[in-house]
């Protein structure tokens, strides 16, 4: 039997190499889509962000006229603009501390065998899995300023008279917001960090176990520093969902009272959509860069850091 | 006084029962070998007398003690685990430390303890070192060291070998003995491999399906197996057996000779041999093939002088010496004893 | 104290552990599933309230003074366009999953597979992207989305969303396929097949978990998105659920509650018990990607 007879039985005709086969050339071709996207869908109005923010362009004035620093000047003259970025930073280091202590606790619970844990495992992925501006509503009725059941219970058993204000009193209204954006990344979290749990190899649980550590030591002294890097992760998820998030702040409290909760993505949309300031919109959400990449690289480089496994 | 004591302990998880009323116990610092194939329940046994499980039925006694309901660190038992279960976040001292401090000993008898547990196995120079940067060997010393600082009633070692290299393994095997040998203490020792439960064991018990099929010295189990699964699991090549009419016959290849090799006094049995198959391995030759009067399709094999002239395609007059010979029931397979 | 006697102070301490340690477990759980759910379950009492019920401050929130009534959510479904809000999250949702995977799936393999410091490179260049957020990317896109003549239509949607799970489907599934060994797909090659078709025949039912790790994920995120919408579209018929009920029911000052709280509990249940039942492979797909990889 010739070569040639060969070749055309296999299934692939390997006569040359085809692009099919080649390494190199898949692996090109197979990015290529998704770079092409990226850079056309992302790259791009990236930098007519970053050339609006240096113009001075409106709803009303649409051509994007160089303007120099003159726009950003303007960002920063305003003093709510100061406040949203340290509201930005304020929600996401308070609620992420939070999230990390709780999503851990939740992640050591629903990894052990319980009756009805498919339930309880249903609740408690609720207020990641409801779209937010859904959720955020709920939550609007459960902290308004006269039907709050909150202080429906309070008052019943006599630690309140009259109401909390949740939304309109600029302490509580923080602390709202803070609250809702917790109650929502836990979920998330947890599930990460359960993923981490379960990549713990279970002789070194049992290995603890014969050594004679407790529950306590075990958790903390084991399995928590070898979920460091995981951990990490999750908050990252969280980080990135809570500086980025403009509907939590716009649908509970639209920034107020008088602007005290407002938060850089939420200033940045009513300055333009709202206001029509395209420009002033522009500039101001390009800060959300800067703080993000910040916080992300820390996390990084601490979750690098304690890679054992 | 038996330091491990096992009665009646069965361990069901919910249909399947891995530990079937199994009795055991152990002597004072004997090397004591728990040998079978996987899922035979033998590492659910450690476990049990760990304390990482609780049996469902049965009882559990360590020196005189007994230990059901008790965890782990009451026990005074040292695990070492198929993987070493070194924590990989901490340094080798840290590693070894770390059950001194579950205890709550202070920082200044933990050092000691860890410098004399890591110099008793020769890795004090790694101790600041991670587990990662170790070999295979250095880390089950480690893992030694940390079941040995804490001065263990009971070792208990679940296939430690088994992650080794082969070439490795022979070393290992000749370290870990030494050590026991050293320390005294009582030592359980899971494995699959009979070679290595032969070469290392006091006692060996031999399980299969959650019983122990025979429990002796290895060479009660070589010569005087108790059953057909022991008689064909120890040993390589296994132990011949032809079937009969009304009992199994068993006996081993190095047994099974030319017939002119034997004297009256041996009372040889005689069996004629096909040679199919000749294959020579260097230090041995064993010859491949089927005794007449049997089923053709059963195997038998014999151990011959490397230098033996029988070919392949040959039919020789064979024999085995009536002490060497084995008799089995062949329903049960248990071995039938007396006059044969 | 004989040794015997001390032991059996162990072992009944050893009990009491148990026991208190399975107590303490469940009371946290209920704790935390009910600090979770909790607004929902009292929504789902709200959304039956009439009225008079509900906006009397001096009745018991937690449950019905008056009978309950299913006007509200009647008004939910035949009053407002709720079914069409989520007929198109659903309909966006399914398409962005698509269009994810279309494009995820080879990207991710190629990183896996390209050596060294290039496939390091990328994929840090990808997460980076990904930290580019829509709340910057919004107002020009409004830009692009106009010229492209899509404002106002689904498309808008469908061709944006993507920017959002790309990245993250990548990262996971990068993970995935750098663990599976290049041995299968070669097999598979030696036996005939191109290097593409082996992989889709071999590897990609390997990386099955991962696969329903991106789906449930794409398709959350592409369900919750709210700027977006907000910002292309603004006719009713074509909004999704996110932007749709708040507009709808929320006119002014005044809030349709029981309506709102009803959309909320017929939306989150359905997708939490589905994300419930995929749990399993998801936190699977986590631990291959995010942790492995």
């Amino acid at each position: 039997m010739s070569d040639e007879a060969l070749a055309v039985g296999a299934p692939s005709g390997r006569v040359g190499r085809s692009f099919l086969d080649s390494e190199r050339l898949l692996a090109v071709g197979g990015l290529t889509p998704a770079v092409v996207y990226i850079i056309a869908l992302v790259g791009f109005p990236f930098v007519l962000a970053v050339v609006m923010a240096f113009s001075d362009v409106t709803v009303g004035d649409p051509t994007l006229d160089f303007v120099g620093f003159q726009t950003l000047r303007q960002v920063f003259d305003d003093a709510v603009f100061w406040r949203a970025l340290r509201n930005t930073l304020v929600f996401t280091l308070v609620s992420n501390a939070l999230v990390v202590v709780l999503a851990t606790a939740l992640a050591l619970i629903l990894t052990k065998d319980f009756k009805g844990k498919w339930i309880v495992r249903l609740l408690v992925l609720l207020p990641w899995t409801t779209p937010v501006s859904l959720a955020t509503i709920t939550w609007l009725w459960t902290l308004d300023s006269i039907f709050s059941p909150i202080d429906w219970f309070l008052r019943q058993v006599g630690l309140l008279e009259g109401n909390m204000i949740w939304l309109g009193q600029p302490k509580l209204a923080l602390a709202s917001v803070i609250a809702v954006h917790t109650w929502r990344i836990v979920p998330l979290a947890a599930v990460i960090v359960m993923a981490g749990m379960l990549a713990i190899p279970t002789e070194l649980r049992d290995a603890s176990d014969i050594d004679g550590a407790g529950f306590w030591r075990r958790t903390f002294e084991i399995e928590i520093p070898l979920m460091a890097p995981i951990i990490g992760v999750a908050v990252l998820f969280g980080v990135i969902l809570s500086i980025t998030d403009m509907t939590v702040v716009h649908v509970l409290t639209r920034g107020g009272p008088t602007n005290y909760t407002q938060v850089l993505a939420s200033w940045a949309f009513y300055k333009g959509i709202e206001g029509g300031d395209l420009a002033q919109g522009a500039g101001t959400a390009l800060f959300l860069l800067p703080v993000l990449i910040a916080v992300a690289a820390l996390i990084l480089r601490f979750a690098r850091r304690r890679e054992v496994l | 006084m038996s330091v491990v004591e096992v009665r009646n302990l069965t361990k069901e998880f919910g249909d399947m029962v891995a530990v079937d009323d199994v009795d055991l116990a152990s002597r004072e610092g004997e090397f004591l070998v728990l040998l079978g194939p996987s899922g035979c329940g033998k590492t659910t046994l450690l476990r049990m007398i760990a304390g990482l499980e609780e049996p469902t039925s049965g009882e559990i006694f360590i020196g005189g003690e007994r230990m059901n309901g008790l965890p782990p660190r009451i026990r005074k038992v040292a695990m070492v685990f198929q993987s070493y279960a070194l924590y990989p976040h901490m340094t080798v001292a840290r590693n070894i430390a770390f059950p001194l401090r579950a205890e709550g000993i202070d920082k200044a008898e933990q050092d000691k303890r860890v410098r004399w547990a890591a110099e008793l196995l020769g890795i004090d120079r790694y101790l600041e070192r991670r587990p990662r940067q170790l070999s295979g060997g250095e880390r089950q010393r480690v893992a030694l060291a940390r079941a040995l600082v804490r001065e263990p009633n009971v070792f208990l070692l679940d296939e430690p070998l088994s992650n080794l290299d082969a070439k490795l393994r022979a070393a290992a095997r000749d370290d870990l003995l030494e050590f026991q040998r050293r320390v005294g203490i009582t030592t359980i020792y899971v494995t699959h491999d009979q070679v290595e439960a032969m070469g290392m064991g006091d006692r060996i018990a031999v399980m299969r399906d959650g019983k122990i099929r025979q429990f002796g010295t290895p060479e009660e189990i070589y010569s005087d197996p108790a059953d057909t699964f022991v008689a064909t699991f120890i040993g390589s090549p296994p132990m011949n057996l032809l079937r009969g009419e009304h009992r199994v016959v068993g006996f081993r290849p190095e047994n099974f000779r030319p017939i002119g090799e034997f004297t009256e006094r041996d009372i040889p049995s005689t069996f004629r041999f096909h040679v199919n198959r000749s294959e020579y391995l260097g230090s041995d030759r064993f010859l491949y093939g089927s005794v007449e009067g049997f089923d053709e399709n059963t195997k038998v094999i014999a151990r011959v002088p490397v230098s033996s002239s029988i070919s392949e395609g040959t039919t020789r007059e064979f024999g085995v010496a009536a002490t060497d010979l084995c008799y089995f029931d062949p329903r049960t397979g248990t071995r039938l004893r007396g006059n044969e | 104290m004989t040794a015997t006697a001390t032991l059996e102070v162990q072992r009944r301490r050893a009990e009491l552990r148990r026991v208190w340690g399975r107590v303490g477990l469940y009371v946290l759980a209920i704790t935390a599933a009910l600090l979770a759910a909790f607004p929902f379950l009292w929504s789902i009492i709200t959304m039956f309230k009439q009225d008079q019920d509900l906006y009397n401050k001096e009745n018991n929130p937690f449950w019905f003074t008056l009978p309950p009534t299913l006007e509200h959510i009647q008004y939910l479904f035949e009053s407002t366009a709720f079914m069409t809000f989520v007929r198109n999250t659903v309909l966006v949702g399914a398409s962005v999953v698509l269009v994810t995977l279309l494009i995820s799936l080879p990207a991710a393999y190629s990183l896996a597979r390209l050596a060294g410091r290039w496939g390091e490179r990328m994929g840090i260049a990808i997460f980076l992207v990904y930290l580019i957020p829509p709340t910057l990317l919004f107002l020009p896109m409004s830009r692009v989305v106009a010229s492209l003549g899509l404002l106002e239509s689904l498309w808008s949607l469908i061709l944006v969303y993507p920017t959002i799970t790309i990245p993250i489907s990548v990262w996971l599934l990068m993970g995935f396929f750098k663990g599976i060994p290049r041995d299968i797909e070669e097999q598979a090659m030696v036996d005939g097949y191109t290097r593409a078709g082996a992989v889709m025949r071999t590897v990609l039912p390997l990386v099955f978990p991962g696969i329903v790790a991106v789906i449930v994920f794409a398709f959350t995120l592409s369900a919750h998105e709210f700027i977006y919408a907000l910002s292309f579209i603004s006719s009713t018929a074509n909004k999704p659920i996110s932007v749709g009920v708040p507009t709808a029911l929320v006119r002014g000052d005044v809030f349709f509650w029981q309506s709102l709280q009803a959309s909320a509990v017929f939306v989150a249940l359905p997708i939490a018990i589905v994300f419930n039942l995929f749990l399993d492979r998801f936190i699977a797909g986590f631990t291959m990607g995010a942790v492995k990889g």
